[in-house]
């Protein structure tokens, strides 16, 4: 299983592909509504790319009020 | 449909509709691809009486309040008529608040009973505030798993056993037309709560009013996306339907793939959008169209064209249907309209949909009206319009100026008795019978009312949120400056527009203090850790000291006009 680090880092290399942006563009304390300037619906795109990635479901509950990666990336390493 | 008029509450409507609609499904709930629950009318009322003898037996009785905080789901409805059967009193609150702020709200409505899921519960009770909501005395929360620690609340299904255990049947507690059914949030998280006191009277007549205009009936399926607790979803995503027999069907993932899917799936006949979605949905098929080999694009936009032609007197489903297939196969082939609400829509938005052959219900209203006041009622379609007022309802504008734009009052038997434990704002909003919607507009000649702005000092987010600068100024307390103020920047220097809406915090320094880097990254931090839609998008600096009351309040009416006179462009610096 991967670290939490390795996982953070799996996130943020998503993200970026995600929305075109350069490899270390991104940090882990990153609010993605700020940073990315995305609405909550873009986000939910994001995570059913992420949800592919790690091969996992993330329940609507598990991402409410989530706004940057350090967090998600924790609900996702719950889950792994 | 029911005969509405024949009843006197929410409860005994729901009640008579069991039996009336007993064999057709009202319910269908899905996760993702997985289909959960799937409900006739008579497996409904089975499952929820067992919940209303429970908060009997629990103590709950005629005008007790119980809270819901879900999101949407069966058990929401389920739960909600057990409510209505017992006679009490339903406060919906939103599931996407913090902790804080619902246990704030379930303290200010008095609720006795709660009922809530458990991730939603996880949270809330290990947050600091229930010893704040001490009423609170029973909470049940469904879906918990097996072992976990449930923080002295009861499960949800559990209350649904002990029934099948044998105790009574529930006593239905008759409402009268008048009485309150609900106490409905409409802003307010912050120092002041609005909550809405809507009566029995106003969800019969508000749903006579907009099933004149947009019908249900047995074999419709509403997909249920905008949170139940938001009025709009309350009317039409439950008690619209189910007096009508028709169906509501419930997703409890919401990511854009699953929702697709569940037109085609579900056959959806109608469904509510926010006017963000509604754009994403646009600019998705504009792409999609845009990406058509030449050749298709070319048959396709004259096909689009031709239907624009034969719909422009009225809306003509099946022939747009045809014309249209494979964008209409993509809806599933039986939406009739998409309802959008919660703020306003853009025209172009509108036209674009109408277009297709898909006509969006575009409306205005308030929580405090009972949801609708104007319906568009496409006879024919405007898109320059929020509508005509729907039946019932007497819409007048107050004070025009010499463009006929003036402050938009509502009178009607759908407007709410007045916000819960606020006398002075309830004179302050509704006047003679007549509700000031703090909302600018103007008729034309065919009686459509065009929106212009706004007279009061909030901003709707085109999520539809209602956000009032006063209940974001907590998170900027202690901030190190001599005062601040939060305000809508188009409340200051009034826009004729209801897009693009923006909050701002009016600063004045100490004197000699500088503005630093140092405070400017303070404010970031602080506004970063609002919700994204409650976040300020400008800093204006203030150098007088801001006018107080005698008892130190700020007179923010009279801070608006001072600095109404500057220039705001030149004024506000962006964050």
């Amino acid at each position: 299983m991967p670290t939490l680090e390795e996982t953070t880092r799996e996130v943020l290399n998503l993200a970026a592909t995600h929305f075109k942006l350069a490899a270390g563009t991104l940090a882990p304390e990153d609010d993605f509504f700020k940073k990315l300037g995305i609405d909550s619906l873009q986000t939910l795109e994001l995570l059913s790319r992420i949800e592919n990635h790690f091969g996992i479901e993330l329940p609507d509950y598990e991402v409410q009020g989530v706004s940057d990666f350090k967090t998600l990336a924790e609900r996702i390493q719950s889950r792994l | 449909m029911l005969d509405l008029s024949l009843y006197s509450s929410v409860g005994a409507a729901l009640k008579d509709a069991m039996e009336r609609f007993a064999d057709e499904v009202c319910l269908m709930e899905a996760d993702r691809e997985r289909e959960r629950e799937r409900l006739t009318y008579r497996e409904f009322n089975a499952r929820a009486l067992p919940l209303a003898r429970a908060l009997q037996d629990a103590g709950f009785a005629a005008d007790d309040r119980a809270s819901i905080i879900m999101t949407n789901q069966s058990k929401w409805l389920l739960s909600a008529f057990a409510i209505f059967y017992a006679g009490g009193v339903l406060v919906p609150l939103d599931y996407k608040l913090t902790p804080a702020e619902q246990w704030q709200l379930l303290r200010h409505s008095g609720a006795k009973i709660l009922v809530t899921e458990y991730p939603i519960w996880r949270q809330l009770s290990t947050a600091p505030g229930r010893s704040a909501a001490p009423k609170i005395q029973t909470v049940l929360v469904t879906e918990a798993p097996q072992n976990a620690d449930l923080a002295g609340a009861l499960r949800w299904e559990a209350q649904l056993r002990q029934e099948q255990r044998g105790s009574a049947e529930p006593v239905f507690v008759p409402r009268g037309r008048k009485d309150v059914a609900s106490i409905v949030y409409s802003s307010g998280t912050g120092g002041r709560p609005k909550g809405c006191m809507m009566t029995h009277e106003n969800y019969l007549e508000q749903c006579v009013a907009l099933t004149s205009l947009y019908p249900f009936w047995p074999g419709v399926r509403y997909l249920s996306i905008l949170p139940t607790n938001h009025a709009i979803d309350f009317m039409v995503g439950f008690f619209g339907p189910f007096t009508c027999g028709a169906c509501v069907v419930h997703l409890r993932t919401l990511r854009p793939e699953f929702v697709r899917e569940a037109f085609t799936r579900y056959k959806i006949t109608y469904v509510s959008l926010v006017p963000l979605v509604l754009k994403n949905l646009q600019k998705g098929l504009e792409a999609r169209f845009a990406g058509l080999p030449r050749g298709r694009r070319k048959v396709f936009d004259f096909l689009v064209s031709v239907n624009k032609a034969l719909t422009k007197s009225q809306a003509r489903l099946w022939l747009s249907r045809r014309l249209l297939k494979q964008v209409h196969s993509g809806f599933g082939g039986e939406l009739r309209a998409i309802i959008v609400g919660g703020a306003f829509t853009e025209p172009q938005t509108l036209q674009f949909f109408y277009d297709l052959g898909i006509p969006v219900a575009n409306g205005y209203g308030l929580t405090e009206a009972g949801t609708a006041i104007t319906v568009n009622d496409l006879r024919p379609f405007r898109a320059d319009t929020v509508g005509k007022p729907l039946p019932g309802m007497e819409v007048k504008i107050v004070d025009p100026g010499a463009d006929g734009v003036g402050e938009v009052y509502v009178r009607s038997k759908t407007v709410m008795l007045g916000y819960l434990n606020e006398p002075e704002l309830t004179a302050e909003t509704i006047v003679g019978g007549w509700l000031r919607t703090g909302d600018l507009g103007k008729f034309d000649g065919q009686g459509h009312l065009h929106l212009s702005g706004r007279k009061k000092n909030m901003i709707v987010t085109e999520e539809g949120k209602n956000i009032y600068p006063e209940d974001i100024e907590a998170a900027f307390e202690s901030l190190a400056v001599k005062e601040f103020c939060v305000f809508a920047a188009n409340y200051i220097w009034q826009r004729r527009s209801m897009v693009g809406e923006q909050l701002m915090i009016v600063i004045h320094l100490e004197a000699g203090q500088a503005f630093s880097e140092q405070l400017k990254q303070d404010i970031i931090l602080r506004n970063n850790r609002l919700l994204n839609y409650k976040r300020i998008h400008g800093i204006v600096l203030h150098e007088e000291d801001f006018p107080r009351t005698a008892s130190l309040k700020i007179k923010r009416n009279e801070l608006a006009e001072r600095l109404a006179k500057l220039e705001r462009d030149r004024v506000i610096l962006p964050l």
